[in-house]
């Protein structure tokens, strides 16, 4: 049987981000499709009519949404190598807990700090750091989330660091002075080769979210 | 869902399946709940469908959190929590998956094909995000905001009627994890809107969702977890603080 993979991504998206990881953990050749969001391809529309959104993994025609879900999916088809959930049911749910907390949490606080000025930032930036530090207490000493291997919650939370100098100079804070394991964390990972090849250079990011942040910011 | 919660003593009762007797001390299971919440009744829905014993203690979540309860899920303090063996998991689906890869026998909740499973935990996020959401907001929201819920809601709930089609439930022949988590529009959703005047779901736009909701909540188990329409409906008459209840 063929395994043709088709990712349509946008490439500072921290969620496809995952997926780009997931896919090289297990090995697996995939076709990586760039989109442009102002301008969806009618492949994107079709494959995802609910959300319409990226990432999109398309599986021997079929497709499959939402970046965490694609993460179980791949882990779950590919499982000969590379587990990327304990096998453990506790820790799976201890995984599936903390990947739900970054799901709910992240997404919304990060984005006040770069989108928005002002008060409503200040407090953004603080719910921010709030959360990068439960983050932080939870990894406690371990290498990595689920202890000493990479796996689920590493992955869904990687991808973000790429935009920590964009919240950095907007926000006007410092990650490694807020949470200093993290930032040990962030570099550890960011020696795993599908982890390197997945992630864009941060400056990159940083460059992109100036620009999304004069559409929201007037200075 | 904001609710309030008129129960404020702790209850410890025996699960509900008819088991009685002393738990196994190696398979110790506790849920911590509230009531009236459609996210608690997730996990006792799944447990009794799998036949597993449990202890149920009913949270003071508005009042006074129990230190149980704070300790068990001092992220988010709210309930429901599972407490299997003195080890905590917290979020209602997380908990459903957690029942699910823990107790082998009994009906499974979800597909064996990895393409399937990702399918239904799609739409199982799709109720617990988007939907749910909105739902709450529709309802108990900012007065200002809730004709845009409404539809927002709406939305959703066209999207889940073509999904079920002419299935009996979303989980094909039997209730799965799409069901548990649409419990709200199974059977809440009824008495709120009568309560509140306010309509989203009707049948004539909704026949496959009525007809799915009928199916659900006549099953034999899931009909003796729902919490009493009356009690539900009395609770929904008072105003709400926020939501203590967890996805």
């Amino acid at each position: 049987m063929t395994n043709e993979v088709i990712l349509l991504d946008f490439w500072p998206s921290m969620f496809g981000m995952r997926t780009r990881i997931a896919l090289r953990e297990k090995g697996v050749e995939f076709e990586y499709r760039e989109e442009d969001l102002r301008n969806k391809s009618p492949l994107l529309l079709q494959m995802n009519p609910i959300h319409k959104k990226i990432p999109v993994l398309i599986h021997n025609g079929k497709p499959v949404n939402e970046s965490i879900i694609q993460v179980q999916y791949i882990d779950e088809v590919w499982s000969h190598k590379s587990p990327i959930l304990p096998s453990d049911p506790y820790q799976r749910a201890q995984a599936r807990f903390w990947a739900d907390f970054i799901d709910k949490k992240m997404y919304d606080a990060q984005r006040k700090v770069w989108a928005t000025k002002g008060e409503e930032q200040e407090t953004g930036k603080k719910d921010f750091i709030e959360i990068l530090k439960t983050l932080e207490s939870e990894l406690g000493d371990k290498p990595y989330f689920a202890g000493d291997d990479f796996g689920y919650v590493d992955i869904a939370l990687i991808g973000f660091s790429t935009w920590f100098p964009a919240y950095e100079k907007f926000g006007n804070f410092s990650v490694e002075q807020e949470c200093p394991k993290l930032t040990a964390w962030v570099k550890k990972c960011l020696q795993r080769e599908s982890v390197a090849k997945s992630l864009p250079e941060p400056e990159k990011v940083t460059e992109f979210v100036s620009m999304l942040r004069t559409k929201f910011v007037a200075e | 869902i904001a609710q309030e919660n008129t129960y404020t003593q702790t209850q410890r009762t025996e699960n509900q399946t008819g088991l009685t007797g002393k738990m196994n001390q190696e398979e110790q299971v506790q849920v911590l709940g509230l009531w009236g919440s459609p996210f608690s009744k997730r996990v006792e829905m799944v447990l009794q469908l799998k036949g597993i014993p449990y202890e149920y203690i009913e949270e003071d979540v508005y009042g006074n959190k129990s230190p149980m309860l704070l300790k068990y899920n001092p992220i988010h303090k709210k309930v429901p929590v599972l407490v299997h063996n003195g080890r905590s998991i917290a979020e209602s689906l997380v908990i459903v998956e957690y029942i699910e890869d823990t107790w082998k026998t009994g009906p499974t909740i979800l597909p064996q094909d990895p393409y399937e499973r990702a399918m239904a935990r799609f739409w199982a996020k799709y109720v617990d995000e988007k939907v749910m959401v909105a739902m709450g907001k529709a309802f108990w929201g900012p007065e200002s905001e809730r004709e845009k819920e409404r539809k927002e809601a709406y939305e959703g709930l066209i999207s889940l009627e073509k999904e079920i089609g002419d299935k009996r439930f979303f989980g094909g022949e039997t209730i799965g994890i799409v069901d548990i988590a649409a419990d709200f529009i199974g059977y809440w959703l009824g008495i709120v809107q009568e309560v509140s005047g306010v309509t989203i779901m009707t049948a004539e736009e909704f026949p496959n969702l009525k007809r799915w909701s009928e199916d659900f909540v006549g099953n034999n188990i899931i009909k003796e977890v729902l919490p009493p329409k009356q009690k539900l409906a009395a609770l929904f008459k008072t105003p709400f603080r926020s939501a203590a209840t967890s996805g």
